[in-house]
């Protein structure tokens, strides 16, 4: 279980992240949304511990996280970050197996190798194993860093997984295919953790929602707890209609036309 | 894939062999590569017959052997801590000419040269070697600290603030050195020359004595650094999060690293482009998986020295060439091509 309790982070003068508060258990999938510069990245940075929050605390299965050696939240804990230059033409799978790093001294074991091949296929990837990982596409770079992530904690019980928009840059297929794996990780006891930016997709595969705006946690539910016109309106300023899909029964947004003026500029 | 880095290992190994046999023979007196065999068995206790001339024993012994082996171990410390350099930097093209580490090592060799000239006259010979070797090592480490510095924002070093840096602090540490060249005499500015320069001619027992554990140190370490060094290519904050001390690992690098180019430069020189040519090879050859490219850099280094100190003894003997005109002449063609070819993948 995660708790952050009153977290807040200052930068400056100013506060990106506001007090705030919210847990997560195992076999949940929480998703972040919130318009640009409302402090989903630095929240989610304070997680992976990239940034220490300036109050507050973050507690990770009844243990401050701060007290973890690097370690050892290496075992409990992967994060895919949102930018991944890679300057050195490692070949894909090598790529992969750093997600081993933590396991193994010197070489990797049988088991090591046999994960990262099993989450290569999960992920599509198996087919660039030999590939200079330099020559791929931006999708195809982000799904073998989206496989390095999830070698990691493979086979660590309630693990934390959390994701900087995983799915910008990728295509259609592969988004859905992404948050389907991230979901049904969820469903096998980790905690799952992402931000996003279409509401869609986040009402498609959240079991929970936290809203954020101007750093403050705006709203925290369900998708049909918060998913709704007004709220919409007020953490992203647009309009939009909200309908519930017959399918799933679960949300969804269509936003409305905006108009432009451009005459007043001339 | 493994057993074809094995190979590359032994390859490297006996080729080495091979190019310090026959660098023993070449020079003014010829010795045959069999009489070079001969006398080093006999050194080493396996051999007591005498069918070798006792001059041949004597060049080889006080000139020769003393100069190959200090090839060897300058190459051995300029091609792995180069590619160390370029593990931590995350960037195949910083070497540590280029980003002003040698220049650093070079004008601190220079001033404690003109400095225990005028302060400590008598200085004996190993300990003004260990001095000169710390000397270049400091001005080795102050650099690269400087601009590993000034490169990094937000945890993440920027490579074009980088070279930008490097040539700054080159620049800086050149008129420095210009400044004390002014100054200097004669015997100080031969021997200041003779560093900007690089050369293996003041090769003796005594320096090789004392570089020897600024080599082996960071050649036997480092190795074993490939994993972290590897990871450390997915960016700084992702290497942490693989649960690495990135702090810690980082200022082990920077200190093993400037060590070995430290030492290399205070007997040898700025001795270009060895840092960048060699592991770029070696990445050619096996991959980039730092785990090989560290110790085949430091055994390809030692290769490719001996080859160069090789040419230019005997290029236009008797006249001896800098082995830095030699390394750099071959370096740069070599440095352009990696920036034209590579030159839409860079991330600067």
């Amino acid at each position: 279980m995660l708790i952050a309790d009153h977290i807040s982070y200052e930068t400056g003068k100013r506060m990106l992240v506001k007090d705030v508060s919210f847990s997560i258990r195992p076999g949940e999938m929480l998703v972040i949304l919130g318009a640009n510069g409302a402090g989903k990245s630095t929240l989610l940075r304070m997680l992976s511990g990239e940034r220490t929050p300036s109050k507050g605390s973050l507690t990770l299965h009844d243990k401050e996280v701060s007290h973890y050696s690097s370690p050892e939240l290496a075992l409990k804990r992967a994060v895919l970050n949102q930018q991944n230059i890679v300057n050195m033409a490692f070949m894909a799978q090598e790529i992969v197996m750093m997600g081993r790093y933590p396991h193994y001294q010197n070489n990797p074991s049988a088991k090591d190798r046999e994960i990262c091949e099993e989450v290569m296929k999960l992920t599509g990837t198996t087919h660039l194993a030999e590939r200079s990982y330099l020559s791929l596409s931006g999708g195809e770079q982000q799904r073998v860093q989206l496989s390095r992530i999830l070698v990691q904690i493979w086979d660590i019980p309630n693990a934390l997984l959390l994701m900087d928009e995983p799915v910008s840059g990728l295509d259609l297929q592969y988004q859905q295919q992404t948050l389907a794996i991230a979901k049904a990780l969820s469903k096998r006891g980790f905690m799952v953790i992402s931000i996003l930016h279409d509401i869609n997709l986040a009402a498609q595969y959240a079991d929970r929602i936290l809203m954020l705006k101007n750093g403050r946690k705006w709203y925290d539910g369900t998708a049909s707890e918060v998913l709704n016109t007004k709220n919409i309106y007020e953490v992203f300023e647009i309009d939009s209609d909200v309908f519930t899909n017959p399918k799933t029964l679960k949300p969804f947004f269509i936003p409305k036309n905006t108009t432009v003026n451009l005459s007043s500029l001339s | 894939m493994v057993i074809q880095k094995v190979s590359l290992y032994v390859l490297l190994t006996i080729a080495l062999f091979l190019a310090a046999a026959f660098s023993l023979g070449l020079g003014a007196v010829k010795i045959p590569v069999i009489d070079v065999m001969i006398i080093l068995a006999k050194k080493i206790g396996f051999f007591s017959g005498s069918s070798v001339s006792i001059q041949h024993e004597g060049v080889l012994n006080i000139v020769r052997l003393p100069r190959v082996v200090l090839g060897i171990l300058v190459g051995a410390a300029l091609g792995i801590s180069g590619a160390a350099i370029q593990g931590i930097f995350r960037n195949p093209l910083a070497e540590p000419g280029l980003i002003g580490i040698s220049a650093g090592a070079s004008l601190m060799a220079v001033i404690v040269i003109v400095l225990e000239m005028a302060l400590f006259v008598g200085l004996s010979n190993l300990l003004g070697y260990y001095l000169l070797a710390f000397g270049a090592f400091a001005g080795a480490g102050i650099a690269a600290m400087v601009v590993y510095q000034i490169s990094r924002t937000d945890g993440k070093s920027n490579v074009a603030t980088m070279l930008l840096a490097g040539i700054a602090i080159n620049s800086l540490a050149g008129a420095l050195t210009g400044l004390i060249t002014y100054m200097a005499d004669d015997q100080q500015l031969r021997n200041i020359t003779f560093w900007m320069l690089g050369s293996l001619a003041g090769a003796t027992w005594e320096t090789v004595l004392a570089i020897t554990p600024f080599v082996l140190l960071p050649v036997l370490i480092l190795p074993h650094m490939g994993k972290a060094l590897n990871a450390f290519a997915l960016g700084e904050t992702q290497a942490n999060q693989l649960g690495l001390r990135i702090n810690r690992i980082k200022r082990n690098v920077v200190i093993l690293s400037t060590m070995a180019v430290g030492a290399a430069v205070a007997v040898s020189g700025i001795i270009g482009f060895v840092g960048l040519l060699v592991p770029h090879t070696i990445r050619l050859l096996v991959g980039v998986d730092n785990k090989y490219v560290l110790p085949a850099s430091a055994l390809m280094g030692a290769l490719m020295l001996t080859l160069a100190d090789m040419l230019c003894r005997t290029i236009i003997a008797p006249i001896e060439l800098p082995i830095g005109v030699i390394t750099a002449l071959l370096g740069t063609p070599l440095f352009l091509y990696i920036l034209i070819k590579d030159k839409k993948k860079l991330t600067l």
